[in-house]
């Protein structure tokens, strides 16, 4: 393919589908720095006269955003580990070993896949209460640690490795734990840090869970805790809008970082679906 | 042995939170479980109730028009998006970051700007509708409208993650059978319908069967976006809001269990139904 003389095309699309999509982003942020008096103008005014930085920091000590993020940072923290290392070792069984109704296990857990998550709400909610765990931090980890699609994400990773690699560690003497961890684990970081970003991103936006089980708003992910926010403070629109920049920037920098990780995790979960 | 040693922690996981859990559902939905785990055995009064009870029917109807609405536009403008972005060469990196954003924002902070977007006299929505003569739209507290403002953000939302998965499955397909297609004469029109779309077919079920499934469990955006106990909110009300709001906000957790049920048929049904169609139009090559 030589030259595509569609892509002046092209390009105004792009343009017009990422304005769609920046467009929210921009004028959150525009308010966000804007007078009370000029956030409510008719019509809208695009720039504020001066900007209003004073907006994050009254809406920083009306609300516990402090709080929220280490709460949140140690909730993703915890389920991405927990999550990676029951994966991985369930993974490795079905990768590698050969054991009784293995198949059909693996499409048993396949299926729980299909089940939409709010079957398993109300139980979930019954245990956590019933061990004394609501309104805990635990209690936001749990049920996510055992997320079933880190199974299937890693034993296709561990199913691209050639067997020569364990057998030779077998004939050296080593045993399936030492395989596990110093040779396979080794050779499939790259797809073990995608599931992490994955798995980080799907407790970072998740909303019902923590809602129910946890009351308390210090007890919240940044997630549900600003679910409160949206309730409690709607009057001052700038103050608001300050306090979705400080939830939502700090992650859209990290993904600039991290992107090529979050994409191949996401593209990856088509492809293997 | 040793395979037992290694999913262990899965299955006692699984054990305890889906089986055991799975289990523990469908008793309650057969319970006047209520808000002090104390529950207690009624048969089938729930799913009586169900079918005689307005508000779910409500509830079932709008989440078909969510499926029906947000369905179909998810993948058409994903599949376009994708589209664009593969047929260009140069910043098409730059422009996928940008379409992607939505996917890395918490639902919260979705809904934050949405809602001011969408607000009825400051909203920069109604502003811009102003400018050309049209009266404004009252987006979140109108019943006969808070539908179709859900099902704009949802659309929204959905799009950055499967216009990446698409994305994916148009680079995986080999080049040669376009530049073929080319040489022979064919327009670009042609071999996206005629190449392009059956090669891509495994990638968009699997999209479609996706975007189904997150559809019919829509919630965030409806409690995030729509007052509390609103009419605005019980028109756009999906499955999945009902029963939350049954199990959680007027504590009928039995009752609400019973709606969780009713979407888990559901959904299996659409998923059987979508395996079973899938033979009539998706090429595996």
């Amino acid at each position: 393919m030589k030259k595509d003389k569609h892509t002046p095309v092209i390009m105004i699309l792009l343009i017009i589908a990422s304005a769609m999509t920046l467009l929210p982003y921009v004028w959150m942020v525009l308010t966000s720095l804007k007078t009370y008096e000029e956030a409510i103008r008719i019509p809208p005014k695009i720039l504020p006269e001066k900007f209003q930085w004073i907006n994050y920091q009254i809406i920083w000590n009306k609300f516990p955003f402090a709080t929220l993020y280490l709460n949140t940072f140690f909730v993703v923290i915890a389920t991405v580990a927990g999550n990676i290392v029951v994966a991985a070792m369930a993974a490795y069984a079905f990768a590698r070993l050969k054991f009784f109704g293995r198949d059909l296990l693996f499409i048993a857990i396949l299926g729980l896949l299909m089940i939409p998550g709010q079957i398993f709400l109300v139980p979930h909610y019954q245990i956590i209460n019933s061990w004394g765990l609501s309104n805990t931090r635990i209690a936001l980890v749990l049920p996510g640690i055992f997320r079933v699609f880190g199974v299937f994400f890693l034993r296709q990773a561990f199913l691209t490795i050639p067997r020569e690699m364990d057998e030779a560690a077998l004939v050296d003497g080593a045993n399936h734990l030492q395989i596990f961890v110093k040779v396979l684990i080794p050779l499939i970081s790259s797809s073990i840090v995608s599931l992490g970003i994955l798995i980080a991103l799907w407790t970072w936006t998740e909303l019902m869970w923590p809602l129910i089980i946890n009351r308390s708003l210090d007890k919240l992910t940044l997630s549900a805790g600003l679910a409160f926010l949206i309730g409690e403070h709607t009057t001052y629109y700038e103050q608001v809008m300050a306090g979705g920049v400080i939830s939502s920037l700090p992650v859209i920098i990290l993904f600039f970082f991290f992107q090529r990780y979050i994409i191949e995790g996401i593209a990856a979960t088509g492809v293997k679906g | 042995m040793v395979a037992l040693a290694f999913l262990l922690p899965l299955l006692a996981g699984l054990g305890v939170f889906y089986f055991y859990a799975f289990v523990k559902n469908i008793y309650y939905s057969f319970t006047n479980l209520g808000s002090f785990g104390k529950a207690t055995f009624t048969g089938l009064e729930n799913y009586l109730r169900l079918f005689s009870d307005p508000k779910f029917y409500r509830s079932l109807g709008n989440t078909l028009r969510y499926v029906v609405i947000a369905v179909p536009a998810v993948v058409v403008l994903s599949t376009l998006n994708a589209y664009l972005l593969s047929r260009l060469r140069i910043l098409s990196g730059v422009f996928r970051t940008l379409l992607f954003l939505p996917a890395v924002t918490m639902p919260a902070a979705i809904g934050i700007l949405w809602r001011w977007l969408f607000n009825y006299k400051f909203g920069l929505i109604n502003a811009l509708l102003g400018k050309f003569g049209i009266e404004p739209v009252a987006w979140l507290s109108d019943p006969a409208v808070s539908l179709y403002s859900v099902s704009i953000v949802l659309v929204w939302a959905l799009l950055a993650t499967q216009t990446v998965i698409i994305l994916t499955g148009l680079q995986n397909i080999p080049a040669m059978y376009e530049e073929a297609a080319l040489i022979d004469g064919a327009n670009r029109r042609q071999i996206f319908l005629k190449i392009t779309l059956p090669l891509l077919s495994p990638t968009l079920f699997f999209v479609i069967t996706i975007t189904t499934i997150n559809v019919f469990q829509v919630f965030d955006f409806i409690f995030l976006m729509l007052r509390p106990a609103t009419l605005a909110i019980q028109y756009a009300s999906s499955l999945v809001y009902y029963f939350y709001d049954r199990a959680f906000i007027a504590y009928e957790k039995g009752y609400g269990v019973a709606v969780s049920m009713i979407l888990f048929l559901i959904i299996l049904l659409v998923t059987v139904i979508q395996f079973i169609f899938q033979k009539k139009w998706v090429h595996y090559s």
